[in-house]
């Protein structure tokens, strides 16, 4: 099993939604971050006051995969997410040790 | 309407006073209470009320930052509160009532004496009490002004000490001087509503506060983007409809007067904003949302002595200088002296309210407001709203210093320096934003 982690612009997470559904994916969880990469931050400025917002918002998406379908996953994560300006996001994967369903107690694949 | 009351009150009084009591009489029915009047000063002292709540709360809650919203709207909401008892009980009868050149009587301590059918000399025909609590309403949301210069850092108690010494100390004397029979009003100082009685002054005040108190922790090297501008632009907003009441109201009748100050006032602001917004963007490439809200203000202030004297078209032109005199001081200037007036108290309403007293001067127009300008060839007006000015400035900066170092020997006046870490709200309520 892998765990599939992708960070990607807020704006993006309803296309990924779509294209993780396509792939036959029915569950992930999604957090609000905020973090930056390469894109820095940027600058605000308020009656004359600049401040550098270094931190941007970003979502963060957790898919737990069968280790076969964890590249055509990250596949679709990318083609979705991706407007090809800098801030796109990034993705990883990790092995998953051990996975339950609390409901029925399932484990491992049949739990995912 | 005189000559009908005259004959209903020697009606009352019976006949054969009529002779004997004429001079009396005279004076006595110069002042009836009109109620179309009437029914438009209770209109405007709610629009004035609105104005500190939640006018004014939302936008200076909307400019701090998350962790000091509360305690911002608890300043605008505790001085509020305790100003309009003081009010009632001593701030009236000091500022309005006698004709000493400095200082008000003790005639109408705790209201005494304020009846049905008392009508104050000022305001000839509306209820005394009517009178007393517009006014209220000017007293109550010049204190609640200053708090903005100290924003997220001044302790609660501190402030409500220095709220209630500064509305007798400072406001109510100068309000005398200017509308209560003292010494700037006989000179012929124009203020229709508080160029220098309410937004001068507070913004002189907030300026003391801010250097006395010193700079918040992290200024200019953390990040202190508002909260959420959101609640500002409502705030706003409010303000601005509630000058409306502020300027509109300061006619003290229903007539034309009123609605050229309401004309020239609502004008100031759309003004204001669109320079601001213009200045903005041709220098630091965006409008901003802060930016435009910012010249609306300083227009509304600019414009306020100014109405009421002026023609609604001059209100252009006041909004238009306003923006730009403001823009600059909260920009340049303010970086320049290096103090941190959190919210720009004088940055919108010191330099709008000096800006527009001065051009009150050049503008007025006889027919309007029975007082000429320069424009009309009275050159010497300028050097009244000068005066006007100095004495203001004077005064209101050394009280207020002289104030805040007698409170201090008692009450620190900042929080402690983890209290400004966790935020106010935390630290002073026991409250917080989730």
């Amino acid at each position: 099993m892998k765990l599939v982690i992708a960070i990607i612009k807020p704006f993006k997470l309803e296309e990924v939604r779509d294209a993780l559904l396509a792939v036959g994916v029915h569950g992930m969880t999604t957090t609000e971050v905020k973090g930056y990469g390469r894109q820095k931050g940027h600058t605000e400025i308020y009656r004359g006051a600049e401040y550098a917002v270094n931190f941007l918002p970003k979502v963060r998406i957790e898919v737990a995969v069968a280790d076969e379908e964890a590249d055509r996953v990250v596949e679709a994560i990318s083609a979705a997410a991706k407007t090809g300006q800098i801030g796109d996001g990034k993705i990883f994967v990790t092995p998953i040790a051990q996975a339950m369903r609390i409901r029925t107690g399932e484990t491992d694949v049949d739990a995912l | 309407m005189r000559v009908a009351s005259l004959t209903r009150a020697t009606a009352a009084a019976g006949a054969f006073t009529i002779l004997a009591g004429a001079p009396a009489l005279a004076q006595s029915t110069a002042a009836r209470i009109d109620p179309a009047d009437t029914a438009w000063m209770i209109a405007a002292t709610a629009l004035v009320l609105m104005m500190s709540i939640p006018g004014l709360a939302l936008f200076y809650a909307g400019m701090v930052r998350k962790k000091n919203v509360l305690a911002t709207m608890a300043q605008t909401l505790a001085a509020t509160a305790l100003c309009s008892v003081l009010w009632a009980a001593v701030g009236y009868t000091l500022a309005f009532t006698g004709d000493a050149p400095l200082l008000g009587s003790f005639n109408r301590l705790l209201l005494r004496g304020m009846g049905m059918d008392a009508i104050s000399p000022f305001a000839n025909s509306i209820p005394e009490a009517l009178f007393m609590m517009y006014q209220m309403t000017f007293a109550v949301i010049t204190v609640a002004l200053v708090a903005g210069a100290v924003a997220d850092r001044m302790r609660f108690a501190a402030f409500l000490w220095f709220a209630a010494l500064w509305l007798i100390v400072v406001y109510v004397p100068i309000a005398h001087w200017v509308w209560g029979g003292g010494f700037l009003g006989a000179a012929g100082l124009l203020d229709f509503a508080g160029g220098t009685v309410v937004h001068l002054n507070a913004g002189v005040a907030g300026l003391v506060a801010a250097f006395v108190l010193g700079a918040r922790r992290g200024y200019g090297s953390e990040n202190f983007a508002p909260y959420d501008l959101s609640l500002a632009v409502a705030g706003m907003g409010l303000l601005w409809v509630g000058w409306f009441g502020f300027n509109g109201g300061s006619a003290l009748a229903v007539g034309p007067r009123a609605v050229f100050a309401i004309v020239a006032t609502h004008l100031a602001a759309s003004m204001g904003a669109l320079t601001w917004m213009t200045l903005e963007w041709s220098t630091r490439g965006k409008p901003s949302v802060l930016g435009m809200i910012s010249g609306a203000v300083a227009g509304l202030g600019a414009i306020t002595p100014a109405s009421g004297f002026v023609l609604p078209w001059h209100g252009i032109v006041i909004g238009l200088l306003a923006g730009v005199v403001c823009f600059w001081s909260c920009t340049w200037l303010k970086r320049a002296c290096g103090y941190d007036d959190s919210l720009d108290v004088f940055g919108v309403h010191g330099i709008g309210g000096a800006t527009g007293t001065l051009l009150a001067g050049v503008f007025a127009v006889r027919a309007v407001g029975n007082a000429a300008g320069l424009l009309e060839g009275n050159g010497r007006q300028m050097l009244i709203q000068l005066y006007g000015i100095t004495v203001t400035l004077a005064w209101s900066a050394i009280a207020t210093f002289v104030l805040l170092k007698a409170i201090a020997i008692f009450i620190p006046l900042r929080v402690d320096r983890q209290g400004e870490m966790e935020g106010l709200d935390v630290t002073q309520h026991g409250e917080a934003l989730q």
